[in-house]
């Protein structure tokens, strides 16, 4: 990011500060939320997670004339969530779909094939994780995840409920569908995972925590974005050239793999006091050639469609072309359908899945109580 | 008799003169204090209580509407004719944190409590390099919360931290715990690192009090033969008891309104969510900056209340020894 920055400067002559924020993206949302509603001038350009998008509008430039020019380039579907009554508020810098890491060393050496449904993931990883541990690594675990109570675990649980055909918590159209049994049962079986697969401090880990496990060999399988495949291949990563990514198992025979749409835009604040330097600055960032410099240094995912056909990113991050497909079918949080309430939706359905996680309650009860919750906050409408 | 009142009607005036120039004075001097604390305390608090009344939402302040108690208690007819109690008063969420904070201060204060003294009644007695273990021993308080936070989190952490390691070298425990992601010893855990992190603190106060005990007081008892258990609960407890509960009290205080440390170390945990935690998330997370700020009151209203139990209760038992 520096010397993307740099070479900015040096060719526009302006001077950018980076101020660098929490790793947790609710701990962002705060504060950026704060400095907003502050008229804080003191940011010029915030890097806003595509779900904040209708949350935030009110406070952000509207960008649809200025990048009128470059805004074709981009996927529609992106920048179409990006668009809140008609009005472009965050111009796309990168996409974000997850994977299913997987070791092919080890799974080579027991002679078992990648998974296709979380309950083939399961048992391989079991069959995997206890061969290592008797062959002396007894810190090996199968599988780990996001599990700590915020929005990455939303972006989790999501996933295990769209694959099993439980849908999206709250439909497109408004409705309230997370209560039905398909759902139920996906979370009940990420339960049994915790503890015997994964390890019980999952409870707590964000990406950095499981990537931490997973980065030092300790373990079969990690669900994760893709920049822990450029991280993974690093120079003293334990597992350089010995994993490989697959999409995201599915729940049963028949239903669709599901990866959470993630990713991350550039907005800027209506109160900036120049703002013909902040556009300069999210058009020059969101560019062909600097996108193509964040895919191939941080493994992110372009949201220019002519990347992915770049000779250079497919022989270096092989995933990036691959990944094309999986996050143009990806699963959107239901941030357009709860528009200023996602927050609070997606804290209750976090919790919830916490709560049957950690034990308290049975999945079932727990969605009928975030149902009656969901029901009451939606009012008369969303 | 006429003489004494008219000589004291005379003298009244002159001395009501000082008087007042004296609390005139008096008022000067404080009156930059009160103006500060109005205006960083009064206020801020004034405006809370104000907006807990309304539907204000950081995004649009300004058009706060006033809603009555509705934050704290609302009635609503569903259309299916079904009746909703709505707001703080009736949501579970709200209660857990009270009693997840209610359970957090009385466990972490005892704790720190029987710490401190026990620290405190090492570093009174005299010993070489007292001076130096004196220092060391603030070491904990002096260190940012958010810091030591954050520090713990990576000791407690369940595959790589010291502490499972430390404690399954010595064979304590047969596998690594997940401290403060498993719901049975998230608190546990808070608690340690609260522990850790303020006993210095009460040792300090309760020092202080120590070290205004005279010491012919033990002379006598050592004297007479007095076993020196019985010396503690005789002579030292009473006599540093001011002492004492002016340092519970500010403990307390302090532990009822946590926030950074339960922020950093378990964040978003139903097992350790604390009042000022709670609040937070509805005021900045969910944008219901009116709801947020009623629970922020509530919290207020709940220390406030504490604290004139405490001295009330504190100044009972002091006068009760005094008899």
């Amino acid at each position: 990011m520096r010397d993307q920055i740099k070479e900015f400067e040096e060719r526009t002559g302006h001077t950018v500060n980076i101020v660098a924020m929490p790793s947790s993206s609710s701990e962002q949302f705060g504060q950026y939320r704060l400095w907003l509603a502050a008229r804080n001038t003191d940011i010029d350009v915030y890097r806003v997670d595509i779900i904040w998008a209708p949350q935030l509008a009110s406070q952000l430039l509207n960008l649809t004339e200025t990048t009128a020019d470059i805004i074709g380039q981009h996927f529609p579907s992106i920048v179409e969530s990006q668009t809140v009554d008609g009005k472009l508020v965050a111009l796309p810098f990168f996409t974000d779909a997850p994977a299913l890491y997987y070791r092919k060393d080890l799974l080579e050496k027991y002679g078992a094939s990648v998974p296709e449904t979380w309950d083939e993931m399961a048992a391989t990883a079991k069959m995997v994780m206890d061969k290592e541990r008797e062959a002396g690594n007894p810190d090996m675990w199968g599988f780990v995840f996001q599990g700590k109570a915020y929005e990455g675990l939303t972006c989790d649980a999501l996933e295990w409920i769209a694959s099993s055909g439980g849908g999206q918590i709250v439909e497109a159209d408004g409705t309230i569908s997370i209560n039905n049994p398909d759902a139920a049962a996906a979370i009940e079986r990420a339960k049994g995972w915790v503890g015997t697969i994964s390890p019980p401090g999952m409870l707590a880990y964000g990406e950095e925590e499981s990537r931490g496990v997973w980065q030092i060999g300790n373990s079969v399988f990690m669900r994760n974005w893709p920049y822990a495949y450029a991280l993974g291949n690093e120079g003293h990563s334990a597992i350089k050239g010995k994993f490989d990514v697959t999409t995201l198992p599915i729940g049963k025979e028949g239903s669709r793999s599901a990866a959470t749409l993630g990713g991350w835009s550039l907005a800027i604040p209506k109160f900036v006091k120049d703002p013909e330097a902040a556009v300069e600055l999210v058009k020059f960032l969101a560019s062909p050639e600097q996108q193509k410099v964040r895919a191939l240094v941080a493994g992110n995912l372009p949201t220019i469609k002519s990347l992915y056909g770049d000779a250079e990113i497919a022989e270096k991050l092989p995933i990036i072309p691959l990944w094309e497909a999986v996050f143009q079918n990806a699963v959107p949080r239901p941030a357009a359908a709860t528009k200023l309430k996602y927050n609070e939706v997606s804290n209750n359905f976090w919790t919830a899945v916490h709560k049957t996680l950690s034990g308290e309650g049975t999945a079932a009860d727990n969605l009928t109580a975030l149902e009656i919750q969901l029901t009451r906050l939606k009012g008369t409408a969303w | 008799m006429s003489t004494v009142r008219s000589s004291i009607a005379a003298l009244l005036p002159r001395r009501s003169d000082l008087r007042r120039q004296r609390l005139r004075s008096a008022w000067l001097f404080l009156l930059p204090m009160l103006v500060v604390l109005t205006a960083v305390a009064g206020w801020p608090l004034v405006r809370t209580i104000y907006f807990g009344f309304t539907d204000a939402s950081l995004t649009n302040i300004e058009g706060a509407r006033w809603i009555g108690i509705g934050n704290y208690f609302s009635v609503l007819s569903l259309p299916s004719g079904a009746t909703l109690y709505d707001g703080l008063l009736v949501d579970p969420a709200w209660w857990r944190a009270v009693w997840n904070t209610v359970r957090f201060t009385v466990v972490s204060v005892t704790l720190e409590t029987i710490f401190g003294m026990i620290v405190a009644l090492v570093l009174n007695a005299e010993f070489k390099g007292r001076a130096v273990v004196r220092a060391a021993v603030l070491i904990p308080w002096a260190i940012p919360t958010i810091v030591s936070a954050k520090m713990w989190t990576w000791m407690l952490n369940d595959q790589f931290g010291i502490i499972n390691d430390m404690l399954l070298g010595l064979g304590l425990i047969g596998q690594k715990i997940a401290w403060t992601a498993s719901p049975d010893t998230a608190m546990i855990a808070v608690v340690i690192v609260d522990v850790w992190k303020t006993t210095p603190f009460m040792a300090l106060l309760i020092l202080a009090g120590l070290q205004m005990i005279p010491g012919d007081i033990y002379e006598a008892a050592e004297i007479d033969g007095v076993h020196p258990l019985k010396v503690f609960w005789k002579i030292t407890l009473p006599l540093i008891r001011p002492a004492l509960v002016v340092a519970v009290i500010f403990r307390g205080l302090d532990s009822l309104r946590v926030f950074d440390l339960i922020y950093v170390l378990t964040p978003n945990n139903l097992q350790t969510k604390s009042m000022s935690v709670y609040a937070r998330e509805f005021l900045f997370d969910f944008d219901k900056f009116g709801y947020g700020s009623a629970a922020s009151t509530l919290l207020f209203l709940t220390i406030a209340l504490m604290t004139i139990a405490c001295i009330a209760v504190g100044r009972v038992s002091v006068s009760g020894e005094a008899r």
